[in-house]
């Protein structure tokens, strides 16, 4: 069973704060961060329903919602394990290793770029630039950047995650 | 050591809270301006100062300042552009964390300057951490009265906000992040009209780069006259420059305008030479949209004149021999480099942050990433060559926005330099499987460049 998709009494005053920083009839402007919020409280993603569910609050069309979500790459619009992997692979990261960096998340996940691993803890995902150039190579998860990387401190981050076992959230 | 401005006090304990941040002389400028200026005088401090838009373009601010829509009954609207999204650039990221309050003064005088009640900071989704670090530090100056009504118990009232975006490269073209704070897709708009005349929500708009807007404080303490007397000719005040790959030292360094690009690269006040004490290979200069400089033509120019950090310099030559200052995000590559490689993950880049409002861009950045994939992986023939200098030609100037000429400028100034390479890969199937093919063996150029071409 899927948890209803309903804002929390605190999330839903967290949101009409966001609203209130927009100039009257403007508050479809509060979109992207409404968006951020909706994804960190419904598991990660954003499914048609909790899409429907912003445009209800926002008082806005559901398709001006997902022509937004479907634009901008942190909206996943399908389900991701708990932590998403997010490893930087443009130039100055690929520089400085990102290459061997996204190899040997796949060999020690045992799975490919996109996947997530059976037990649903994590998705590889690579990105571009994350603005982290100078501590190449990166990756995100959630809101921490994780820099300077190398197949040790690769190894000890998962170790870290897969010990805290919460979900990654970027707010 | 030349003279810092931005990152002065960069180093002392605790520059991210209010206290220390005014205990080393911070909101003075607020001071300064609210008390003892008229907006218009401010505008022309910066307009003396020469103070270039930092993001990339390079535009006068002052002449940007000037062009707001006056006589509109609209509010008017600051926004800084906090989207830093430029592969090799992170300074914004950098000035934002350590010293947050530089930006809100700047806001605060910024927006005093330009008739602004509410102003908003967009910054990029993916810099959650910093929002949070901006957040606090603005619930502080609401706190102390430097933002909210009557700041420092003047006439004058200004509301802050950070607007964080959704990961999309695009939202860094003002007009497209315009249209992402309104809640929309990052598509850029047809100009004109310009924001100053129709911006946010179709109201007069000034859209500034968050280190233009920290710079605004420096200059109304010090005077414009003051701060136009650091650097080189159009080239004034400092500009802070996020170095990254095969150097000893990556980071974001403010440096006076005029610093020669060799003294940058090797001193170790800065970058600290090459890594490994390998060769220089190449350079993107300001962010990975600039061309990129062969070996020769990164410490002099094509005419043997030492090549300086500034707009001119950098640029002398034109795309023939030069490149741009742009962003600041300096890359600086070895000889372990495979420039193909290189120029697809940038290609691969722009492909993936099109917008895809126009044809030329959308379909022509997929076209040069597949084919230089081809090219790379050993699959390419002479033709391809050819093929992606043709494409290159058909995006650029075709688009609404710069990224179609942002996407075009890496590849076509990657072939000018270093064509040999792309032919090697043609011609070398077998040699090239390895990732890292140039690692153990560098490329090596049979072409001798003793007489270099000059614009």
């Amino acid at each position: 069973m899927s948890k209803e998709i309903v804002f929390s009494s605190e999330t839903l005053e967290v949101v009409n704060k966001l609203i209130r920083r927009y100039p009257e009839g403007r508050h479809k402007s509060a979109l992207l961060p409404v968006l951020h919020v909706a994804q960190a409280e419904f598991d990660g993603w954003l499914s048609p329903e909790v899409m429907d569910y912003v445009a209800s609050i926002l008082n806005i069309k559901p398709i001006e919602v997902y022509e937004v979500a479907s634009f901008y790459s942190m909206f996943n619009l399908q389900p991701v394990g708990k932590c998403l992997l997010e490893v930087c692979q443009t130039g100055p990261c690929m520089l400085n290793g990102a290459d061997d960096l996204v190899a040997h998340f796949e060999k020690k996940l045992n799975i490919k770029v996109g996947e997530t691993t059976e037990d649903g803890m994590f998705t590889l995902k690579t990105v571009e630039c994350l603005g982290s150039c100078g501590t190449a190579p990166m990756l995100q998860c959630g809101a921490d950047y994780h820099e300077n990387l190398d197949a040790e401190k690769a190894d000890a981050l998962l170790e870290k995650l897969r010990t805290e076992n919460k979900r990654s959230r970027y707010c | 050591m030349g003279r810092k401005l931005l990152l002065e006090h960069v180093n002392v304990p605790g520059i991210e809270t209010l206290e220390v941040y005014r205990k080393m002389g911070g909101y003075s400028a607020a001071e300064k301006a609210l008390k003892t200026m008229a907006p218009d005088d401010i505008t022309e401090e910066v307009k003396k100062s020469g103070l270039r838009g930092r993001g990339g373009a390079g535009f006068p601010a002052g002449m940007k300042w000037s062009f707001i829509d006056k006589k509109s009954e609209k509010p008017r609207y600051l926004v800084c552009n906090a989207d830093e999204s430029e592969p090799g650039t992170f300074k914004d990221r950098y000035l934002m964390e350590k010293i947050p309050h530089s930006l809100i003064e700047g806001m605060i005088v910024s927006s005093f300057a330009l008739g602004a009640k509410t102003s908003y900071i967009y910054i990029r989704g993916e810099y959650f951490y910093v929002l949070r670090i901006l957040e606090k530090a603005i619930e502080e100056a609401y706190a102390a009265g430097l933002l909210g009504k009557n700041i420092l118990g003047t006439d004058y009232s200004l509301d802050l906000y950070v607007q964080i975006g959704g990961g999309a490269y695009i939202c860094g073209e003002e007009t497209a992040l315009l249209e992402s704070l309104e809640g929309k897709r990052g598509n850029p708009r047809m100009k004109p009209p310009f924001p100053a005349i129709s911006g946010l929500y179709a109201s007069p708009t000034v859209v500034n780069n968050v280190e233009t807007i920290a710079a605004v404080p420096h200059i109304v303490n010090i005077t414009g006259d003051e701060y136009a007397k650091i650097g080189i000719g159009r080239s004034t005040g400092t500009k802070l420059i996020s170095a990254s790959g095969h150097i000893n030292k990556p980071g974001t360094y403010e440096i006076e305008l005029g610093l020669s690009v060799e003294e940058f690269i090797y001193s170790d006040e800065y970058c600290g030479g090459i890594k490994g004490g390998r060769k220089l290979k190449a350079l993107i200069a300001g962010g990975s949209s600039v061309p990129i400089l062969p070996a020769h033509l990164i410490t002099k120019t094509a005419t043997g004149e030492p090549r300086l950090m500034t707009y001119e310099s950098l640029s002398e030559g034109g795309f023939v021999s030069g490149t741009m200052l742009g962003s600041g995000g300096f890359i600086v590559m070895d000889d372990s480099t495979c420039i193909v490689r290189h120029t697809w993950t940038l290609a691969r880049f722009y492909h993936h942050e099109s917008c895809g409002q126009c044809s030329p861009c959308r379909e022509g950045t997929g076209w040069m990433e597949k084919v230089l994939h081809r090219i790379e992986h050993g699959h390419g023939t002479m033709k391809d060559i050819d093929l992606l200098v043709d494409i290159a030609k058909k995006i650029e100037g075709n688009t609404i926005c710069p990224l179609g000429d942002a996407a075009a400028w890496p590849i076509a100034s990657a072939i000018r330099h270093f064509r040999e390479e792309f032919e090697y890969h043609v011609k070398n199937p077998d040699k090239i499987q390895d990732p890292k093919h140039f690692y153990h063996q560098p490329f090596v150029s049979e072409v001798v460049n003793a007489t270099p071409e000059v614009n």
